[in-house]
């Protein structure tokens, strides 16, 4: 089912509020923490979510991390793990 | 404890236990309100004194060092400790998303601005009636009113507002008044949680299991509802597990993920397991909590499956289901260590089909409330205590 994507480049993605990302010492992983619930999360998604903080933009996150992890072809791997990110509740994004 | 969040939970591949991540802790059995679906055990009037403030501060900091993440604020009512701020300071400090499950009965503007400051993540307001009149319970104008209020709370301190209902054949047919509440308070969570029968809905199991009929309509009902409703709320139904032909994954493996502390600091690998005989449960008074998860008799007489009899011992299922519920197995067929007659599988399957019917043609005995007085009466009724085979 072709549709438009939940966030567009412009909008600024922000954590639902009953969300908390958190890092675990004692599993050495970023886990994103909600009512009864934790989703432990990959080494990637780590770095998407770190830097949703309501205030940069999803172009400006993605720019951030090429930036970071130069020569990766991370472009649509990012707008992908946002669409998912956004059809499970974590994020919500404000234009 | 939702699918999403236990099916991300980390396995326990290593040979040391995995880490728990859930503690859930039971600060109290005092409640004002008198369920007779409690899960809670008939005896919680004869259980030692509660744990002080500093026991249960400690028992934080370990849970916490152990791995938990999640902590379970509940009881009875955990509203009636009045360190419960306190407590819950310490936990936010601590790195805990922390959840309140409450029958919002004594929460006040002042308390839970209070919980707030102190970092409480997560109120789980659920729906019990607090008169004897359970069929009274959608029509109470005073219940209500104070759901209404604790709702309004809720909403004001920014917190998502999660419902939990407890659903019988006493109520089960309103369901689709229950979720029509439940979008007048502006719930974004609801949780129509079947009734899991331990402790008080055990012995009022005859009296509180619905019909396969009406769990088919009131699924309908929740289906329609969720389609009129949209994204605005989450509906969670969980079918009875009474209906189904195998077992739920009960706490996702025993001691794998859940670590329970009792009022009086018994530590327990699920909620009713206090009930099963022969395991000596340990004491967080006499025991760290890290001696406790990965070395006492009671967290690892059920771990792995080196205990599974037939037929789970070579079923290909039991990595998924671990043999469902110890307690279920022991209270339909005496024996812990048999699999879940819920199971079709199960040699004993006939003891829950039975129970249905014996539902169906319904009881003459009377349904007994969780007080203190039932739980003194129930008492002084027991035979012997119940040991060993």
């Amino acid at each position: 089912m072709p549709s438009e994507p939940a966030l567009q480049l412009d909008d600024t993605p922000q954590l639902c509020k009953q969300f908390r990302l958190q890092y675990e010492q004692a599993r050495s992983a970023w886990v994103l923490l909600y009512p009864e619930g934790m989703v432990k999360l990959s080494a990637s998604a780590s770095e998407i979510m770190k830097r949703i903080d309501g205030k940069t933009t999803l172009g400006a996150i993605i720019r951030d991390l090429e930036a970071a992890f130069p020569g990766a072809a991370l472009r649509q791997d990012v707008l992908d793990f946002i669409e998912t990110a956004h059809a499970r509740g974590w994020i919500s994004g404000a234009p | 404890m939702h699918a999403a969040g236990s099916a991300a939970l980390p396995s326990a591949e290593r040979s040391r236990p995995a880490r728990p991540g859930w503690l859930l802790a039971e600060l109290t059995y005092r409640c004002p309100l008198h369920c007779v679906f409690c899960y809670n055990p008939l005896d919680y009037t004869a259980q030692g004194p509660e744990l002080s403030t500093s026991e249960w501060l400690r028992v934080l900091r370990e849970g916490r060092a152990l791995g938990a993440v999640q902590l379970g604020l509940s009881g009875g009512e955990p509203l009636l400790r009045e360190d419960l701020e306190a407590l819950v300071d310490e936990a936010r400090g601590l790195g805990y998303y922390s959840n309140l499950i409450t029958s919002g009965v004594g929460l006040t503007e002042q308390r839970i601005g209070a919980f707030k400051q102190a970092g409480l993540d997560h109120i789980q307001l659920s729906f019990q009636d607090s008169t004897r009149e359970l069929n009274d319970f959608l029509s109470s104008t005073r219940t209500f009113e104070l759901k209404s209020k604790i709702a309004k709370l809720i909403k004001e301190h920014d917190y998502p507002m999660v419902l939990n209902v407890v659903i019988h054949r006493l109520n089960i047919d309103h369901v689709g008044q229950i979720l029509e509440m439940a979008e007048a308070l502006g719930a974004e969570y609801v949780e129509l949680a079947n009734t899991q029968y331990y402790g008080w809905a055990h012995l009022n199991r005859d009296r509180l299991l619905p019909t396969r009929e009406q769990v088919v309509r009131a699924e309908e009902t929740t289906n329609r509802f969720r389609e009129k409703v949209g994204r605005k709320m989450r509906i969670f139904f969980v079918v009875p597990d009474y209906f189904e032909v195998r077992p739920k994954a009960c706490m996702n493996g025993w001691g794998s993920v859940f670590l329970t502390v009792t009022p009086d600091g018994t530590a327990l690998p699920c909620h009713a397991a206090r009930m099963l005989p022969g395991l000596a449960f340990p004491n967080v008074r006499e025991a760290s909590l890290e001696a406790i998860w990965y070395d006492s008799e009671g967290f690892n007489r059920y771990r792995g499956d080196a205990w599974m009899k037939e037929p789970c011992r070579s079923c290909p299922e039991k990595v998924k289901d671990f043999g469902g519920c110890r307690c279920q197995a022991y209270l339909l067929t005496g024996d812990p260590a048999n699999a879940d007659p819920v199971c079709d599988l199960s040699p004993h399957h006939d003891r829950v089909t039975q129970a249905l019917l014996a539902a169906q043609v319904g009881t003459a005995r009377p349904i007994v409330f969780r007080d203190d007085r039932n739980s003194r009466a129930l008492l002084a009724q027991r035979p012997t205590p119940v040991t060993a085979k």
